[in-house]
């Protein structure tokens, strides 16, 4: 295992590459998702805050 | 439209279809990727003999090469789906070109830097300006070019045409990427896989090679599906449809 490790002398520079490879792809995929979620979460207050108004105007406040 | 474009490809470049459709293959790109990856990183890293010339520092061959030929083929979608987007003005072709801008850009900028990591040890230096890497890293300039542009105006699609434009002119650059090693003398090696003639490689090598090669298309599609429906989701903000999934009122075959 150690031996697999040492890449011969170079695990320097294999290792590296590989993590490089891994965390840029990592991150390429997820951004889109984090992105996908805040902007429904945007919609979903701005739906609320709509139907809010709405009702406020359908049914004006009564004045004693 | 014209008639004959079959009218289920027409159907699919409809958002909300197109959201759906992209939804449930994912997964499934996604799972066949990492498989296909996992064996072609266990025949690359564990399998295959070591080089006789570079020891093991070649493994990082598996992953360079891969992402350099990714870098080329994206862009190559890129530009064919900007043209489509300016011809047609589609806003399927615009999303799909302007969300492949990013994952294109990923995949070269892993070609550099693996490129580098690997030129360290057996050339003795991180960075020459040579042909290939010289227009490798005009490459991820194009790509940055792409992102910058579309994000630069306050209109979405007005951006989006403007930088399929600056796609579609960049288009230049792949053929001088592919054959700079043939045309100038560079440090870079030349090609080691070859669709024509035999390839420069034993098979034990090969077959890994081949394998992440799979895996990264697999990866590039799953990943763009992932994009696009976001992307979608923002340009179709107002829609019915749109509302439907932020309310949760889930369409039945429809994944939140």
């Amino acid at each position: 295992m150690s031996q697999f490790l040492a890449m011969g002398g170079y695990a320097a520079y294999v290792w590296p590459a590989y993590a490089v490879f891994f965390v840029v792809l990592f991150a390429d995929f997820i951004a889109p998702l984090l992105r996908r979620r805040r902007n429904l979460r945007e919609l979903r207050a701005r739906l609320a805050r709509q139907s809010a108004r709405q009702q406020r105007t359908a049914a004006p406040p009564v004045t004693p | 439209m014209s008639r004959w474009i079959p009218l289920w490809l027409h159907k699919l470049g409809s958002p909300p279809i197109f959201y759906r459709f992209a939804g449930a293959l994912r997964p499934w790109f996604l799972g066949l990727a990492l498989i296909a990856g996992a064996v072609a990183l266990y025949g690359g890293l564990v399998l295959a003999p070591a080089d006789y010339q570079q020891g093991d520092a070649y493994r990082i061959i598996f992953i360079h090469v891969p992402s350099a030929w990714m870098g080329l083929f994206v862009y190559g979608v890129m530009a064919v789906a900007s043209f489509i987007a300016l011809v047609w003005r589609i806003k399927l072709a615009e999303a799909v070109a302007m969300e492949s801008a990013p994952i294109g850009a990923a995949f070269t900028f892993i070609t550099l830097v693996t490129g580098s990591l690997w030129g360290k040890p057996m050339w003795g230096t991180w960075w020459t300006w040579d042909a290939r890497l010289t227009s490798e890293l005009v490459l991820l300039f194009l790509y940055l070019g792409v992102i910058g542009l579309y994000h630069a105006f306050e209109d979405r699609r007005q951006g989006a045409r403007a930088a399929a434009f600056l796609a579609i002119v960049g288009i230049i650059n792949v053929p001088i990427v592919h054959f700079s090693v043939n045309w100038w003398n560079t440090l870079h090696q030349g090609s080691t896989v070859r669709i024509l003639g035999p390839s420069k490689i034993s098979g034990d090598m090969l077959w890994p090679l081949l394998t992440m090669m799979v895996a990264t298309k697999l990866y590039y599609v799953a990943s763009l599906f992932g994009r696009v429906r976001a992307d979608l989701l923002e340009l179709e903000g107002g829609k019915d449809w749109v509302r439907r999934i932020a309310t949760g009122e889930v369409v039945p075959g429809e994944q939140a």
